[in-house]
């Protein structure tokens, strides 16, 4: 190590020879940066899997334009919206065909555990609004009280998902009505439920007794082909009087959704802190452990310093020792945090994860950060005077 | 004249402090030493003769008169004059000041790198003289942690030597070291000075160096209070 350190930077690797002649300090300082990285991961992989669950949903879906109304944050919560909007929404040239779709919480009692789906009522004449996966078992929700359930669903387990078939399907009651379950799909569990189930929106509107078919959650629309989703988005807007409507292509609705879970929703603005928080503590660590060798050599680099070293030479050391504490802390943090995340994702049955673009930003990180703690504690070399070793 | 006399001083004065706890250090000194020679400075705790070592050596600014060195004028000298002026000297600290998570080599090598030859091999074989010279051949691998403290300071000379420096400056270089080694570098500098004429400033309360010395300068409440040669048979 010593020697290719030596090739790379032309000179002794005087910070890599410091690092490693103190060895307990120095596997303390990697441990206290893998610590950081872990927290950042952990933290980091929490948002990746909430981003992943809100946008779950809009992938059941395919459509170009979203009317939701203006309390509707993400597609699984907000007031209703009149159908009158879908009619008149189809009056634009460019708008080809609509539908509404409705959204609702059900439960599943189970023996061990009540299952809470998040449902949803869709035209099962309409396939052009289902995504290519959900479009053959459309036939199936023709059936009347049938649904198909979310082969993830947390709490569920996988061999008695796997026996839902049109062959073998089961059967639960929601107020007092027998729902059958004939088909799974795959969701996934989010923050807001177990799992999700889809069914037609008659078979919706039966559950559903307080629901009307004249105002669904949301209305969907498609476009002509080669048609602009925002600008019909925007002429929908002049259009439709009643201007309390969010009226957003679908690729806008869903970044708005996700922007809104992350930044607004207090879980969002905790796991955000939460890398920061990782950052800060990486970035104190780090600057410790600099500063302390620092401090430990003063009279070394003072020595350097009459021997005609000059400044940029300190700064080398200081920045090497970053970046090694950097790459070497990354390690067994990348390897932990990819630990834990599976054992969270065992848990939780929450989509987690260690990604690659995870890993390539929390080591982008590190480096940064640590540069930066090294930037801060090479402020301690102006101490070192070299008058003062006589 | 700084061919002949690589150092030139004249009318030194230095102060520490600043407000009222100012006091002068340094009193009007002049001194020119001649290239090759061995000086000596004596005198008491507290007489100035680090003071005007560490003026010479580029190690503290000029505040008051004027000091040449090997040519250039050291009073309102820059970083990049005074830290090229330091890379043609050589410094031997009574406190050895090794590193001590390199080894005897790796340390006597730094006073090689500061030149940026880039050529490890090179360095290596020049350091290992350099140890061989001090007596250290068989220690070049060892850390300073686990050499006595002659063989420290030993180190620390090899590490001043190596990059053929022309002037030394000593601080008390032979108090870690036994008589026969003590003597043996300043003989060393001697030799220095009469080969390559390298020039040696060193202070010191060693009387047993006084023989080899050049010309002995003796100081006193910061000022000049003789300067003498011995004469030798």
């Amino acid at each position: 190590m010593s020697r290719l350190l030596q090739w790379l930077f032309g000179r002794l690797p005087i910070g890599w020879l410091q690092l490693t002649h103190s060895r307990a300090r120095f596997a303390a300082a990697i441990a206290g940066v893998a610590f950081a990285n872990v927290l950042v991961f952990v933290q980091l992989g929490i948002m990746n899997s909430m981003a992943t669950a809100t946008l779950k949903p809009y992938e059941f879906f395919t459509a170009d334009i979203m009317i939701s109304a203006s309390d509707a944050n993400s597609m699984t919560e907000g007031g209703n919206v009149a159908r009158q909007w879908l009619f008149q929404a189809q009056a634009d040239p460019e708008v080809t065909l609509g539908t509404g779709i409705f959204v609702g919480n059900t439960s599943w009692p189970r023996p061990t555990k009540t299952l809470g789906l998040t449902s949803f009522g869709i035209d099962p004449t309409l396939p052009d609004f289902l995504s290519p996966v959900l479009k053959p078992k459309l036939a199936t929700l023709q059936l009347k009280d049938s649904a198909i359930l979310d082969m993830a669903t947390r709490g569920l387990p996988r061999d008695e998902a796997a026996a839902i078939r049109p062959q073998t399907p089961a059967s639960f009651e929601v107020t007092g009505k027998t729902v059958t379950l004939y088909d799974t799909f795959q969701g996934g569990g989010g923050f807001g439920g177990d799992g999700y189930m889809i069914m037609s929106d008659q078979t919706f509107l039966s559950l559903f007794p307080a629901r009307r078919s004249a105002a669904p959650d949301h209305i969907l629309l498609k476009v002509t082909p080669g048609a602009d989703p925002d600008a019909v988005a925007g002429r929908l807007r002049e259009l439709i009087s009643d201007k309390s409507l969010r009226i957003r292509s679908y690729a806008q609705a869903k970044a708005e959704d996700l922007k809104y879970q992350q930044t607004k929703r207090p879980t969002g603005i905790i796991f955000g802190f939460g890398v920061i928080i990782g950052v800060l503590v990486g970035i104190v660590i780090v600057y410790q452990v600099l500063s302390t060798d620092v401090a430990d050599h003063l009279s070394e680099y003072a020595t350097f310093k009459a021997m005609g070293y000059p400044q940029k030479f300190f700064l080398g050391i200081v920045f090497e020792e970053a970046l090694i504490l950097a790459v070497f802390g990354f390690i067994p943090g990348v390897l932990v945090g990819t630990g834990l995340l599976f054992g969270m994702k065992k848990a939780t049955n929450l989509p987690l994860a260690m990604t690659w673009e995870m890993a390539v930003i929390v080591l982008i990180g590190t480096l940064v950060a640590c540069s930066l703690s090294g930037a801060i504690a090479t402020r301690r070399l102006a101490a070192a005077d070299p008058a003062d070793l006589f | 004249m700084s061919d002949n006399h690589p150092i030139n001083v004249r009318g030194l004065n230095h102060w520490f402090g600043t407000g009222e706890a100012r006091k002068q250090a340094i009193f009007d000194v002049d001194l020119t030493v001649a290239r090759g020679s061995l000086t000596v400075l004596m005198g008491p705790s507290g007489s100035g003769k680090t003071t005007v070592l560490t003026l010479m050596g580029c190690l503290r600014d000029v505040q008051d008169g004027s000091i040449c060195l090997l040519g250039h004028e050291l009073m309102g000298a820059g970083n990049a004059l005074n830290e090229a002026l330091r890379r043609r000297l050589g410094f031997i600290f009574q406190a050895h000041n090794l590193h001590g998570s390199l080894t005897a080599m790796q340390n006597v090598q730094m006073g090689l790198q500061v030149h940026g030859l880039n050529d490890p091999e090179a360095e290596r074989q020049a350091a290992r003289h350099a140890l061989s010279l001090v007596g250290l051949a068989d220690r070049m691998d060892y850390l300073p942690g686990n050499l006595s403290g002659g063989q420290k300071q030993r180190v620390a000379v090899a590490r001043a030597l190596v990059g053929n420096p022309d002037i030394v400056f000593a601080d008390e270089p032979t108090a870690a070291l036994d008589k026969e080694s003590g003597l043996n570098v300043v003989a060393m500098l001697k030799k220095l000075g009469e080969q390559r004429g390298t020039t040696t400033v060193m202070v010191t309360h060693d009387n047993r160096i006084l023989e080899l010395a050049d010309r002995i300068v003796t100081l006193e409440d910061g000022q000049i209070v003789s300067d003498t040669s011995p004469v030798r048979d």
